[in-house]
């Protein structure tokens, strides 16, 4: 254990912060969401050229071309944090997609799509789970069949974020019907311009459509769309799942949202005493404290078998579950500590930031099942990290088809 | 930066932990749990053999002059055994007071062999029963309860709540009132003091040194209740997959095996934790007494857990006494209260943050 930096280290994080020193009047709001925006769009270039994002993709794709070393990226993510200032553009695209074209894509495809989703120009939604095809998610039923020089494209997908504004969907589909499984699929790039593809808002419990349907019918994309060969669409999109695992429950994060339900808890008042007054609620405080200080630890180690190239094990398998579980639990606590106030929302008078710690209480539900559920990391855990025997399958020849 | 053990702080974990692993095997635990005293002494040789106990010596004294963090992994490896010791309170806690202290005279007599201490601190956390100390002149009167590492003591270090002290076991005006826990692998007394002849610890900082005592032992107690769940936990996964029900592992279930996952998830940042609070009493002087209330409280409440639910998973036989599986359960039951149960201890927590005056 050493936490101390050395003086490389000390060199490059003051090398951040002088950056973002000099920058900060370039710097779109943190919390402007719009894609498209134009100061956004400058910024993503700004940060391209200082190696802020994209750091480790290779220069000939519009990267940086930096080696990975998980400590800097550490540093820049707190450094932009303290600051206030808004990162690179993240997404499905350069989380997901890049990181499967620059390992399974062909040169054409590495060409075509790389750069400009590294810029910010070409937007990716994910087309993976069907109404049909959630934790099971090989059980995919789009169907993809060789017409002439195209392929088309036939069924429906759900959960798919930013499809309203996404230029390309990497999409999972069938395409060898008779083949098991996990055999049977196929991963294929899809132009969302497309004739044949509509987009339906997914209202959500939030009141918010955070997510939509996209729907194909006779839906025809060119024959050389797919990344891989055609039956290891499984393999391929496996390879993006770890990122996107990797992405979720960043432990910083909790510590400050921890910290913002402290200040809530100093101003609301019951009776005339605040909040951070009643032995209940600030017992709960400190309760959640422990919990986000061991998961802040664990993100540390994590860093550090990072940066050693070491396997994170179990303290990388459990971030998803409890990271989730954890941002879930502090936003019931902000609420339960606005007693009536808790349930206002939208507009309501006297609501607090529009009730937005019953949007976060939701969306996180929503977070908590989505991206492979509880439930799914769980078998996840105790299958891969604690070597626990599979489900049997069922024998009927009916079920083993269908596995 | 580097989170995680280096290289000697790993092999001084393996190490105790082999040798642990044969010296303090269930069977010979029982032993001593039923009397035969036996285990205490032969671990505590062969633990100086290693030459641990004096982790937290300063090398000054003879000692190893390391930190928190080491000690900590020694405690672990105590808990995962389940071994009878008076490590928390004897090496952890009184060398850190007497460290702090600069008593320069005490700890060589610790480090000599000539003096083990066992530690009182439960009334500077807070009293029940009217209990505490008070010292008149040089002599010492009132109640010391849950005074740990009685197995060897030869002196205690107590505390009148502003000033340490050392009494000697054999001394005049001392009633030792033996306690039986649910935990029998370690041994915890009341003391009746009546004008017992108390030597005061050097310095004028008492009250800094009791702070770091007890964060010490919070840290210690709760590395050993991390040892103790993660043993919990691996002897879970091992009885399901060998135990077999309607023709199956009971492990292939999802319900145990969804046991078996919030166990590991839930106790694997505890690890993290630990280290970190370690690390924070010799490392992070403005982190010390926040991460040892956080870690103290966090991993009692994850190890309670753990604690249940492998003895769950374990069935009707976990509940008997055939498996043992009930000596761990008991060791994290103890951990738990002894300095500060948690919602004591999250009290403190927010005291220190200035949450509530």
């Amino acid at each position: 254990m050493d936490l101390n930096l050395t003086q490389e280290y000390v060199d490059f994080r003051a090398e951040v912060e002088s950056f973002l020193e000099a920058h900060k009047d370039l710097a779109p709001n943190r919390n402007d969401r719009s894609v498209r925006s134009e100061k956004r769009l400058a910024w993503q270039q700004i940060l391209l050229a200082n190696g802020f994002a994209a750091r480790t993709h290779p220069k000939q794709y519009g990267g940086y071309g930096a080696e990975p070393d998980a400590l800097k990226s550490r540093i820049i993510a707190e450094a932009f944090s303290r600051a206030k200032m808004p990162g690179g553009i993240s997404g499905q695209g350069i989380n997901m997609l890049v990181p499967t074209l620059l390992e399974l894509g062909t040169q054409e495809q590495k060409d075509t799509y790389i750069k400009p989703t590294l810029e910010g120009t070409m937007v990716w939604c994910q087309g993976y789970s069907e109404p049909g095809a959630g934790s099971d998610l090989a059980a995919v039923k789009t169907s993809a069949v060789v017409d002439g020089e195209d392929w088309v494209i036939n069924g429906q997908k759900i959960w798919t974020s930013t499809a309203q504004f996404a230029d390309m969907m990497f999409c999972l589909v069938r395409t060898e019907p008779d083949a098991k499984k996990h055999q049977g699929i196929s991963y294929i790039l899809i132009d969302m311009k497309t004739p044949g593809i509509e987009v339906r808002p997914l209202m959500t419990m939030t009141g918010y459509a955070e997510f939509n349907e996209v729907f194909f019918t006779d839906v025809r994309v060119p024959l050389h769309s797919m990344v891989g060969k055609r039956g290891e669409g499984w393999m391929v999109a496996n390879a993006t799942l770890t990122h996107e695992r990797g992405m979720l429950g960043d432990p910083d994060a909790a510590l400050s949202r921890l910290n913002s339900i402290a200040d809530i808890m100093k101003q609301e008042q019951l009776n005339g005493r605040s909040l951070m007054e009643n032995d209940i609620y600030r017992d709960r405080l400190v309760q959640l404290q422990g919990e986000a200080y061991a998961m802040k630890m664990n993100g540390m180690r994590l860093t550090t078998l990072a940066s050693q190239k070491k396997s994170s094990g179990m303290a990388g398998l459990l971030v998803k579950l409890q990271g989730c579980e954890l941002n879930h639990q502090m936003a019931e606590l902000a609420i339960d500590v606005m007693g009536e106030y808790g349930i206002l929302y939208e507009d309501s008078p006297f609501a607090r930031d529009r009730g937005m710690w019953q949007t976060h209480y939701m969306f996180d539900l929503g977070l908590i099942i989505g991206g492979g559920s509880a439930q799914i990391q769980k078998n996840i855990i105790s299958e891969r990290g604690l070597g626990m025997p599979r489900e049997p399958k069922p024998t009927t020849p009916a079920a083993q088809k269908a596995n | 930066m580097h989170f995680g053990l280096n290289e000697d702080q790993t092999m001084l974990q393996d190490s105790v932990g082999r040798y642990l692993e044969g010296a303090s095997e269930l069977a010979l635990v029982r032993k001593f749990v039923d009397g035969d005293p036996a285990l205490a002494a032969d671990l505590q040789n062969g633990l100086m053999d290693l030459g641990v106990p004096f982790v937290l010596m300063p090398a000054e004294q003879g000692g190893l002059g390391m930190g928190v963090l080491e000690a900590a992994l020694i405690q672990e490896a105590l808990g995962r055994n389940v071994s009878p010791s008076p490590f928390t309170a004897a090496y952890g806690m009184a060398v850190m007071a007497l460290r702090t202290c600069g008593d320069s005279d005490w700890l060589g007599r610790i480090a000599s062999g000539e003096v083990v201490l066992g530690v009182g601190a439960t009334e500077a956390i807070g009293g029940r029963e009217g209990a505490g100390l008070t010292l008149s002149g040089d002599k010492v009167s009132g109640r010391a309860s849950f005074v740990m590492g009685a197995e060897a003591a030869t002196h205690f270090l107590l505390t009148t709540g502003e000033q340490l002290l050392i009494v000697e076991r054999s001394s005049a005006g001392i009633e030792e009132v033996a306690l039986t826990t649910i935990d029998k692998t370690r041994h915890v007394v009341n003391l009746d003091l009546d004008g017992a002849a108390a030597h005061l610890l050097a310095g004028n900082n008492h009250g800094e040194a009791q702070s770091k005592m007890i964060d010490t032992g919070r840290v210690l107690l709760a590395a050993d209740t991390l040892g103790a769940a993660t043993m919990m936990l691996e002897k879970a996964v091992a009885y399901s997959k060998d135990r077999e029900q309607f023709n199956r592992p009971i492990g292939s279930f999802q319900a145990v095996k969804h046991m078996c996952a919030e166990m590991a998830a839930k106790l694997e940042p505890c690890r993290s934790l630990v280290w970190y609070a370690a690390y924070a009493q010799d490392n992070v002087p403005e982190e010390a007494g926040l991460t040892s209330r956080l870690a103290k409280s966090h991993v009692s409440e994850i190890g309670k857990f753990v604690a249940r639910t492998s003895t769950e998973v374990h069935g009707g036989m976990g509940f008997t006494d055939l498996l043992g599986l009930h000596y761990w359960f008991k060791r994290i039951g103890a951990n738990r209260q002894l300095l500060g149960g948690p919602q004591a201890v999250r009290e403190e927590a927010a005291q220190l943050q200035g949450w509530v005056a």
